[in-house]
């Protein structure tokens, strides 16, 4: 078979604070009833994670939920594992409305590490990053400079970012100037 | 700036993460309506200097439509409201005649 290639090779950056690619993350996308015990049930047993409120991420190291919208939360599971959840949920939720497509190589995740990842997020999004309005626990769906993007924090001092497999160089590159050395505001610190 | 509260999602969006909509509580005149009723939907709409209750989508958020009451001539915003209804909530419509008793307001 031939090698998988991730949106953007494993790249890497060191500013400020270092921007790379994050390891391949298989990735579904599940819309439904997010109330339905099924559903839930079916995500945390997929992904190991609990169920997550509203705007939330709840994560279980690199695998978890992600709150997506009202009727939509995105699942991150190994990769090898995307066919398997995939006829898992099919199997529980058959005889409900729902969808679920595996999204992995649709995706691009990349990990932004290091004190002032705030500052980083800030430069690029009009969402609210500061400690009191955004940490831990939370998703954010948003905007990149002009693309749409969505990041949550694993730890205070790093961020996960997700955006289209299409705009993944963009969004690179975007993370790679605002991090770039001599960048730093020293806002959120 | 403008600042709307997403009722879908609870996130105040920013104008740059939300797509406007147009006119709320429009009702369309398909097919087999009369040529003036679609001439009144088309064409005849009311544009007051004032408040307008309006569709918004949090594109680049939730991806949900919802609606805002918003003055277009001071950005005031009086409230955010789901989509799901035909006419303005009533607190909405409290809060506009609060604030503009001036303003007479003929909605259902």
């Amino acid at each position: 078979m031939s090698d998988v290639a991730t949106p953007l090779a494993d790249a890497s950056f060191d500013g400020f604070v270092s921007v790379s690619e994050a390891p391949r993350t298989g990735m579904i996308s599940l819309r439904g009833d997010l109330s339905d015990t099924a559903l839930r049930e079916v995500c945390g047993a997929v992904t190991g994670a609990a169920f997550p409120a509203s705007r939330g991420a709840s994560l279980d190291g690199s695998h978890g939920v992600l709150w997506m919208a009202p009727d939509e939360v995105l699942l991150l599971v190994a990769p090898g594992s995307v066919p398997d959840s995939l006829d898992r949920i099919g199997t529980a939720l058959s005889d409900r409305h729902h969808l679920a497509v595996d999204v992995t190589d649709a995706r691009a995740l990349i990990s932004v590490d290091g004190l002032g990842v705030r500052d980083v997020l800030a430069k690029l999004t009009p969402a609210d990053v500061s400690p009191g309005n955004f940490g831990p626990g939370e998703l954010r769906r948003t905007r990149f400079a002009q693309v749409a993007a969505a990041f949550w924090m694993p730890t205070e001092d790093s961020a996960r970012v997700i955006c289209f497999r299409s705009v993944a160089t963009y969004v690179f590159d975007l993370l790679c100037h605002a991090a770039a050395p001599g960048g730093e505001v020293g806002y959120y610190r | 700036m403008l600042i709307l509260h997403c009722p879908c999602c609870g996130i105040d969006a920013d104008e740059t993460e939300l797509t406007p909509g147009g006119t709320a509580h429009l009702k369309r005149e398909g097919p087999g309506s009369s040529d003036e009723a679609f001439e009144r939907y088309l064409f005849l709409r009311e544009n007051p200097r004032g408040v307008h209750f309006e569709r918004w989508r949090h594109a680049h958020g939730c991806g949900k439509w919802f609606h805002a009451a918003r003055c277009t001539m001071t950005l005031e915003v009086f409230g955010t409201y789901s989509a799901q209804t035909h006419a303005p909530p009533r607190e909405i419509l409290d809060r506009i005649a609060e604030r503009r008793p001036q303003e007479r307001r003929e909605v259902a």
